[in-house]
């Protein structure tokens, strides 16, 4: 896996840029993830990410639009909000975690 | 594998700026069984911010009339894949026939599809309205049913004669379910 600089730290990511090791992700990181791709952290954003932060440590796989809308709280459509155009894969680049692998 | 090939970030390409994509689905069966693939592929389509239209015709009016749309139905009879979950072993095509088993069959279905977290028909339309789908309803078809806009499910947009479609899905590819 490649080594990267993301704010000022070292981390492994895939071949797409996606952090690959749940334990080098920190605030500062995601903060600057979301920067790359044009977001602006706000609170609502940080209650999806931290969601989807700690369902990956209870499921071990990362959660799709339907289980943060009906598990995490957040309406689907704000999801397309706070993540535009590609919720699932931006929300998961910002909480370095990998894509959810289920369909719905 | 070691970590040790340092290079520059690589931040993915989430395809923000890429050529506007366009999906349409024509959805005319009325079965539960396939009710199904055009409401997942839109979901994909959604979630790949791929602007998806649905067009409900003959009986995929089903999907979307409220007094059907809870109870869409699954039956055995002239689906020669059938078999058991776990099992290669084709049915007989004559236990399909036997009364209650279409009930039996849309039960067993039913808690095979719950059993993979995805909702059922109305509650799944629900979702793709929320992640922004455009469902239409066939003028020809509301009219040979005798239907109004009030039978439909709320989140029909409106209902449109076939020319109508045709404009918009100028563009679009389109999948005939």
């Amino acid at each position: 896996m490649p080594v990267t600089t993301i704010a000022g730290k070292e981390v492994t990511v895939d071949d797409e840029g996606f952090m690959t090791e749940y334990e080098e992700w920190d605030e500062e990181l995601g903060t600057e993830l979301a920067t790359n791709i044009g977001i602006d952290m706000t609170d609502d954003h940080w209650r999806v990410v931290k969601f989807l932060r700690e369902d990956f440590v209870d499921q071990g796989e990362t959660a799709t639009l339907r289980r943060v809308s009906t598990v995490g709280g957040v309406p689907t459509k704000e999801l397309f909000v706070l993540f535009p155009k590609k919720p699932a894969k931006k929300m998961s680049y910002v909480a370095g975690l990998p894509k959810p692998a289920g369909c719905i | 594998m070691t970590a040790t090939e340092e290079t520059a970030a690589v931040v993915p390409d989430f395809g923000d700026d890429a050529e506007d994509r366009k999906i349409a689905f024509i959805c005319s069966k009325g079965n539960l069984d396939m009710a199904y693939p055009a409401l997942i592929m839109a979901n994909g389509a959604l979630s790949e911010g791929v602007e998806t239209h649905m067009f409900f015709t003959f009986w995929g009016m089903d999907m979307i009339n409220k007094g059907t749309m809870h109870d869409l139905q699954f039956t055995m009879l002239g689906n020669t894949a059938m078999h058991m979950k776990g099992s290669t072993k084709h049915l007989p095509q004559g236990l399909g026939g036997l009364p209650g088993m279409t009930g039996y069959a849309t039960k067993m279905l039913k808690s095979q599809i719950a059993g993979m977290n995805v909702p059922e028909v109305p509650e799944f339309l629900d979702q793709l309205v929320d992640m922004g789908v455009q469902l239409w309803a066939c003028k020809m078809s509301v009219d040979m049913m005798d239907l109004e806009k009030d039978d439909l499910y709320d989140g029909v947009a409106d209902i449109i004669n076939v020319d109508t479609f045709i404009e918009i899905s100028d563009g679009a590819q389109v999948l005939f379910i």
